[in-house]
C-alpha cells in the first residue's frame, strides 16, 4: 500500500495538471467564440458567391478560362489545412487519415499549419510550399495559398488541386471533409451538389442570358480567382473554429479527468490515513493491555 | 410585375443588407448605375463607391469596397469586401485609418501588401466621402428628405 505522502504528492501534481489545463480550456473557450463567429458570418458572403459564379457560369455560354480546364489527372496537388499545436483531441489524427488517402507518388502537397508540415515529413511525401496562418485568419494569407495552388495549376504542373480540412460543423462535430478546389468546373457541381439550392436558383434562369459588363471574359476573369481566395478563405476560418473547439472539448475532459482522479485518490488518501490509525491505536491499546 | 427587387448586400462579416426595396444605385465599373425592378439579368463588377438604397420612402446609404453585383429581374445581389452604412461611419476612426494606410504606403512593401493597404486606403476613403456628402445634404437638404 502506498504511503500516504506518496498519495498526497500524486494528489498535488494532478491538482496543478487540473488547473493547467482548466486554463487551456479557458483560453480555448474564448478564442473559439471568436472563431465560430467569423466562420459562421462569412457563410452567407461563401455560398452567395457560390450561387452567383453557377448561375453566371450556366449562363456565360461557351467561355474558357485556363483556371476550368479540365484534364486528365496525372499529377494532383493536395492543400492539407492543420492547426499549429497539438492538444486538441483527435482533430489531426482524424485529418492525417484522410489525407493519407492520396497517392504517394503523384500527390504534392500544400500545408497550412505546422501539424501538417510535420505528416507530410514525417510520411516522406513532397512538400510544393509550406504557409502558415493565424489565430484569425488574414485574407491575405488566404490569397497567398491559393495563388500558389493557382499557379500549380495553370503551369501545368498538376492537373486537380483538392483541399482537405476539417470542416466545423458544431462545438462537438467537426469532420475532416475532402473538397476539390481546382479545376473550377468540379466546385460548381459540389456546391449543386451539397446545398440544393443552387440548382433551384439556377434552373429558372436557365433560358435568360445574362449581360456582362464590362464583358464576360473580365468579369468571369476577375470573379474566378476572387471566388477561389475567398473559397481557401472560408476553409481557414472553418478550420480554426474547428481547431478551437475540438481543443475546448478535449480540455474539458481532461479537467473532468483530473478533477476525478483527485476525488479518487483523496478517497484512497483517507481510507490509507485511517487504516493507520486505527493501527497505531491497537498498539497502544495492546500495548497497555499487555503491561497491565 | 413586381415593383420592388430583393437586395442583398453580403460581405465577408456580415449580411449588411437584406430587403425589398424599389430602386438602388450602383457604382459599377463602367459608372454609376441605377437598377429597378424587371431590370435585364447582369452580371458586372462594382468599384468603391457609395450605394443608394431607396426603401419605401427612405433613403438608405452605404459605403462598399471593390465587388461584384448579380442583377435579376427582381433580385439584386451585391457581394462586396466592405459594406457600412452610412450612420455607422465612424469618420475620426476611417480618418485615422487612411493615415495609417498612407504612411503605410511610404515603407518598403511587397506587391501583396501594397495591395492589402491600398485597398485598405480605398476603403477608408469611401467611408469618408459618403459620410462627407450624407452630412453636407442632410445640413443642406434636411427639408426635401422629409417630404419624399
Amino acid at each position: 500500500m502506498p504511503s500516504t505522502r506518496e498519495i498526497r504528492r500524486r494528489i498535488r501534481s494532478v491538482k496543478n495538471t487540473a488547473q493547467i489545463t482548466r486554463a487551456m480550456q479557458m483560453v480555448a473557450a474564448s478564442k473559439m467564440r471568436r472563431a465560430q463567429e467569423s466562420a459562421l458570418n462569412s457563410r452567407p458572403y461563401a455560398s452567395s458567391m457560390n450561387q452567383l459564379l453557377a448561375e453566371v457560369v450556366a449562363n456565360v455560354g461557351d467561355f474558357w478560362h485556363p483556371l476550368m480546364e479540365d484534364r486528365e489527372v496525372k499529377k494532383r496537388a493536395c492543400i492539407l489545412v492543420s492547426s499549429d499545436k497539438g492538444l486538441c483531441g483527435p482533430l489531426n489524427t482524424n485529418l492525417m487519415r484522410e489525407a493519407a488517402k492520396f497517392d504517394k507518388e503523384s500527390t504534392a502537397f500544400i500545408t497550412a499549419g505546422r501539424k501538417a508540415a510535420q505528416f507530410v515529413a514525417r510520411t516522406k511525401r513532397e512538400l510544393t510550399a509550406e504557409f502558415d496562418y493565424k489565430d484569425a485568419p488574414l485574407f491575405s494569407e488566404a490569397r497567398a495559398i491559393s495563388k500558389q495552388a493557382q499557379s500549380l495549376f495553370t503551369e501545368g504542373h498538376v492537373d486537380r488541386v483538392d483541399v482537405v480540412f476539417t470542416n466545423f460543423i458544431s462545438t462537438l462535430r467537426q469532420t475532416p471533409e475532402t473538397r476539390p478546389f481546382l479545376p473550377v468546373t468540379e466546385i460548381k457541381r459540389l456546391e449543386s451538389d451539397v446545398e440544393g439550392k443552387g440548382g433551384e436558383a439556377a434552373l429558372p434562369q436557365g433560358g435568360t442570358e445574362f449581360l456582362f459588363e464590362p464583358g464576360p471574359n473580365e468579369v468571369l476573369g476577375a470573379l474566378l480567382p476572387h471566388y477561389l481566395n475567398f473559397q481557401m478563405y472560408q476553409i481557414l476560418l472553418e478550420a480554426k473554429a474547428s481547431e478551437h473547439s475540438a481543443r475546448m472539448v478535449a480540455m474539458k475532459n481532461a479537467t473532468d479527468n483530473a478533477n476525478q482522479l483527485v476525488k479518487d485518490l483523496t478517497l484512497e488518501y483517507n481510507k490509507v490515513r485511517q487504516a493507520a490509525i486505527t493501527t497505531e491505536l491497537l498498539e497502544i491499546t495492546s500495548a497497555q493491555l499487555a503491561q497491565g | 410585375m413586381p415593383d420592388t427587387l430583393k437586395l442583398e448586400i453580403v460581405t465577408p462579416e456580415a449580411r449588411t443588407f437584406s430587403g425589398d426595396v424599389s430602386h438602388v444605385k450602383l457604382p459599377a465599373a463602367e459608372g454609376e448605375m441605377m437598377v429597378y425592378p424587371m431590370h435585364v439579368p447582369l452580371a458586372t463588377q462594382v468599384a468603391s463607391g457609395e450605394v443608394i438604397v431607396r426603401q419605401g420612402y427612405e433613403d438608405v446609404f452605404l459605403a462598399i469596397g471593390e465587388g461584384f453585383v448579380e442583377i435579376t429581374a427582381d433580385r439584386v445581389m451585391l457581394l462586396s469586401d466592405m459594406a457600412i452604412k452610412a450612420e455607422n461611419i465612424d469618420e475620426a476612426k476611417a480618418e485615422e485609418a487612411r493615415r495609417r494606410a498612407e504612411s503605410r504606403l511610404q515603407e518598403h512593401l511587397t506587391d501583396e501588401e501594397t495591395a492589402t493597404v491600398n485597398a485598405a486606403l480605398a476603403h477608408s476613403l469611401t467611408q469618408i466621402q459618403v459620410k462627407r456628402r450624407r452630412r453636407h445634404q442632410i445640413g443642406a437638404g434636411a427639408a426635401p428628405e422629409t417630404e419624399a
